[in-house]
């Protein structure tokens, strides 16, 4: 009942906050509502443990899909990154002019992405996801930068392209369920842990590609950059702080346990696609001179070695995701938070026009550091829990791609520390000399984050201890369809 | 039975309240017509009545649920047309009888959905495409309109003698019209004509393929709907479509189902052609108008796939499919009207910046949009779903992934309407957009039905 009031609240805003036309009250309503579902959001998590808090289950269509919604660890950190994330970016929209309309789509964006991390019914979890694509395309189509609408399209044509593949394949192994067909994720496994292993191996492709697209991984990330760039700050928040985790959620909960002998197939293929595109991101984030565009290859990087970890699947590369997409979540929020700041006073993005800024807003280099730290994954910030165990987790798969896959803390080092170099320090110019540091707006909303950073990164235990269990529970499910 | 005697009595009492000068009861006769017409589809909800000759034991007209439903959803429809178009024909000069017409559309829309006997079948056609040719020539002043009725009515005769040809075949081979009796006639084992009954079958084939607009007998489709007024162009593309398909899959579900590998891979073929013309074609246009004709060829293309796919589920899935596309294509012609209306013009950019100028017109046209795109929670979704659902059960998978190509690209040209609203600008901001109340009705009433059909469909899909 929980998690459908967690799905349901969101949607009630939006439509409330749909017809109020003034702007300033509409933002303050869609703030209010947003912390209630944060609030929301940790009475469920703290009452997750008795599972019927958090289960719903409901007849719903004729074909067997019901309305069933679950929450395990894996669920419960991703919605905690959900409810947490959502209020942080109603409030970084709060520096430019957003409406009503645009505060209805990201609450209905939302609760559909609540839906996609709890869905336990494939049919049910394939509508939240083609949802939650929807309120997210009409707000870069509607706010975004230059050039908006070709890049907006290709981004929406590449996903909606990769989900239908997704639902022919979530559909064959539908009709291989007993009965009248079911699409209970519970029937599908086993259903799925029949094929052979050729039909497992086509549908392994059916799926990894909805998944790789969304997350993104190479070669199927050209749409990325270009849609980062494009979507207004709030928008990209979206896109890389939550809609990314989609994909590898997706990986985790519905392709590996699902047809296990697919990944047995393919895995390695899929491993070496993610271990490609940490390094091809990394190059060329290295080279980038548009500090958005920058942190958009980051991402791809980021998002690699997650993929990596989790094709890995052992305890660590699943454990260590877990908490890397809690933490990117966090630190690429804060990121983009950034480039907004120094984009309202310079009216620049271009890394080589900007230097200095320390000299005249030393709070903003001070907390610009430690977020871009946590970045870069350094000691005692969150972003090194997740990776270390990512990159543990992909030794122990195979000693060679973990060493590729570590390039990604140094390249990220290079570019992270690089483009540091360049904006905060060095030579004040016409530009920056004017830079005015932080306000106080300003300063709250980067503390919370810099504090989360710091706080994961020194007791990452409650994060671990979440997922845990769960993990456990979905490797039992895999080894078993793996070894029949 | 009722249904199809309350619809063409309306008819000629319009014609009636025309005569002596009451022409201003028109709109409300019809109205309270299609009310009846839908009360007496729930009040017959379970029952089947007959039509029978004397001296003959053969049925002409069978109204049973199939019939009921359709009907059913055909006089909603046509409700929301009505209100739809309320204001045009008052200001077309010289107009008489249109809504006698649009009713005479109607009860051969509900002929078509009941018959039980081919020349029954014919006759409905015939009642339907000859009212039908009037309204789209309605717009005497308007060359395109004059145009577009003549290629109708040409094209329209062309393929019912088709239809008829097919007809005297399996006359020729079975001995009987009765389409009970053609399906114990067309028994593979027991057959001697199977030349005559297969020929037969083809001309069928093809002349309902010209009615249902299905590639490639869609030739007259996009020139007809561009040049008819566009309230007619939406009687088309809904009512008049959804009465074709029903007559389609009656014809071939009843009779033909025991040598279907004869007709199976002609429809296959249709369903590539529709597909791949319907969709590839609309994404050249620039006109809105021309490019929901192409789409409308495209929807063809995956409500054949009822006709592939024959199984208990597919009469319900043609419902659900009928009526969803019908709804859309009802809010977007709306939407398309006002515009008209306001621009003097149907091409895509008459569109820009409505996002702006009129946001709620632009939610609505999104709405129809992404149904009609097949992007959930829109009704549309589900529609395509139950459709491609049931071909990858029955193996079709091949036919099932073209389809699930061609809907991205129907994505494709339906998002550039969308692109224009919310990303172009318009030439002027200050243009002054009016909405009827009975259109705001419309929109409101086809938006919500959209959502909620896309949320639960079993509340249409259940119902027959």
């Amino acid at each position: 009942m929980l998690t459908l009031s967690l799905i349901l609240l969101p949607l009630i805003a939006a439509a409330l906050i749909f017809f109020i036309w003034d702007e300033k009250l509409s933002k303050q309503a869609a703030m209010l509502f947003a912390l209630a579902e944060a609030a929301l959001g940790g009475f469920t998590l703290l009452n997750a443990g008795n599972k019927s808090n958090t289960n719903f289950d409901a007849a719903w269509s004729s074909f067997g899909a019901r309305f069933s919604l679950g929450m395990d660890g894996i669920s419960q950190i991703l919605v905690l990154l959900t409810v947490v994330l959502v209020p942080f970016i109603i409030y970084a929209s709060y520096r430019d002019n957003y409406n009503n309309r645009f505060y209805s789509l990201v609450l209905v964006m939302q609760a559909a992405l609540v839906g996609v991390f709890t869905a336990t019914d494939g049919f049910l979890f394939y509508i939240f996801w083609e949802l939650a694509l929807i309120p997210i395309y009409f707000i870069c189509l509607g706010w975004g930068g230059e050039n908006r609408g070709k890049i907006t399209f290709k981004f929406f044509i590449y996903t909606i392209g990769g989900s239908l593949i997704m639902l022919v394949t979530l559909l064959y192994i539908y009709y291989t369920t007993p009965g009248d067909h079911s699409f209970a994720i519970k029937d599908l496994y086993a259903a799925g842990h029949e094929l052979s292993r050729s039909e497992q191996g086509w549908l392994f492709w059916g799926l990894f590609i909805a998944f790789a697209i969304k997350m993104p991984v190479f070669p199927f990330h050209t749409w990325q950059p270009d849609t980062y760039v494009a979507a207004p700050t709030p928008g990209t928040m979206l896109l890389s702080g939550i809609m990314l985790k989609m994909g590898t959620y997706g990986l985790i909960r519905w392709l590996m346990p699902l047809i296990p002998l697919g990944w047995d197939s393919w895995g390695r293929t899929a491993m070496i696609l993610s271990v490609v595109s940490i390094v091809y991101a990394s190059c060329l984030a290295i080279v980038q001179e548009d500090y958005k565009r920058l942190i958009a290859y980051s991402s791809i990087a980021h998002v690699g070695l997650i993929s990596a970890g989790i094709f890995a699947f052992n305890d660590e590369g699943l454990t260590g995701s877990l908490v890397q997409m809690f933490s990117h979540g966090i630190t690429v929020v804060g990121l983009f938070y950034i480039v907004d700041v120094i984009v309202s006073r310079t009216k620049t993005r271009n890394i080589d026009s900007l230097g200095g800024i320390r000299e005249v807003a030393p709070n903003f280099a001070l907390l610009f550091l430690i977020i871009m730290l946590g970045s870069v994954a350094l000691p005692l910030t969150s972003g090194f829990v997740g990776e270390f165990l990512l990159i543990n987790g992909v030794f122990k798969y195979n000693h060679w791609l973990a060493l590729l896959a570590g390039l990604t803390i140094i390249l990220g080092a290079v570019y992270m520390l690089r483009s540091y170099q360049t904006i905060i320090l060095g030579e004040k110019n016409t530009l920056t000399s004017t830079f005015s540091d932080l306000e106080t707006h300003e300063k709250i909303f980067l503390s919370l984050i810099v504090a989360a950073i710091l706080f994961f990164g020194v007791y990452p235990k409650p994060l671990i201890d979440m997922v845990n269990p769960a993990v456990q529970e979905i490797m039992k499910v895999f080894y078993s369809g793996l070894i029949r | 039975m009722k249904e199809l005697l309350t619809l063409s009595l309306t008819g000629i009492i319009i014609m009636i309240a025309d005569m002596i000068n009451l022409r201003k009861f028109s709109f409300p006769i019809a109205l309270l017509g299609l009310a009846t017409t839908i009360s007496w589809c729930v009040l017959n909800w379970n029952h089947t009545e007959y039509l029978v000759m004397d001296g003959h034991i053969d049925k002409m007209i069978v109204f049973d649920s199939f019939a009921n439903r359709f009907t059913l959803i055909m006089s909603i429809i046509g409700v929301l047309w009505l209100m739809l178009s309320e204001n045009y024909f008052e200001k077309l000069p010289n107009s008489t009888d249109r809504y006698a017409l649009v009713m005479f559309v109607l009860a051969g829309a509900a002929t078509m959905v009941s018959y039980s006997n081919l020349t029954v079948l014919f006759i409905g056609i015939e009642i339907l495409s000859i009212a039908l040719y009037a309204l789209a020539g309605s717009n005497k002043s308007d060359l395109s309109s004059s145009e577009s009725a003549f290629k109708y009515f040409l094209m329209g005769a062309f393929a019912s003698g088709f239809l008829l040809m097919g007809i005297a075949l399996i006359y020729g081979g079975t001995g009987s019209f009765d389409l009970e009796e053609i399906r114990r006639a067309v028994n593979p084992a027991s057959i001697t004509n199977m030349g005559l009954i297969k020929l037969g079958v083809l001309m069928l084939l093809i002349g309902l393929g010209f009615k249902a607009s299905a590639a490639p007998f869609h030739f007259w489709a996009p020139d007809v709907y561009q040049g008819a007024p566009t309230p007619i162009t939406a009687l088309m593309a809904t009512i008049v479509k959804t009465a074709a398909f029903a007559a389609f899959y009656r014809l071939f579900s009843v009779c033909f189902v025991p040598v279907h590998e004869v007709w199976m891979d002609v429809i296959a073929a249709l369903i590539v052609l529709s597909l791949v013309i319907g969709n590839i074609t609309a994404v050249m246009q620039h006109d809105a108008k021309r490019m929901l004709a192409y789409s409308s060829i495209s929807h063809a293309g995956y409500m054949l796939f009822t006709l592939l796919c024959m199984g208990a589920d597919s009469k319900a899935s043609l419902l659900f499919y009928a009526g969803i596309y019908s709804l859309a294509t009802i809010v977007a012609f709306t939407v398309l009207f006002v515009v008209q209306e306001t621009h003097q013009t149907t091409s895509i950019s008459a569109f820009n910046g409505l996002g702006k100028t009129h946001p709620a017109l632009a939610i609505c046209m999104t709405f129809s949009l992404l149904s009609m795109g097949g992007i959930p929670p829109l009704a549309g979704f589900m529609a395509k779903y139950y459709i491609f659902s049931s071909a990858i059960q029955q193996g079709y998978i091949g036919l099932t992934l073209l389809g699930i190509a061609m809907s991205l690209v129907g994505i494709y040209y339906y998002f550039k309407i969308i692109i224009a609203m919310y990303y172009h600008t318009g030439d002027a901001d200050d243009v002054k957009i009016t909405v009827s109340p009975l259109q705001n009705i419309v929109l409101a009433l086809g938006c919500i039905a959209l959502l909620i059909l896309g949320i639960l469909p079993q509340f249409l899909h259940g119902l027959i």
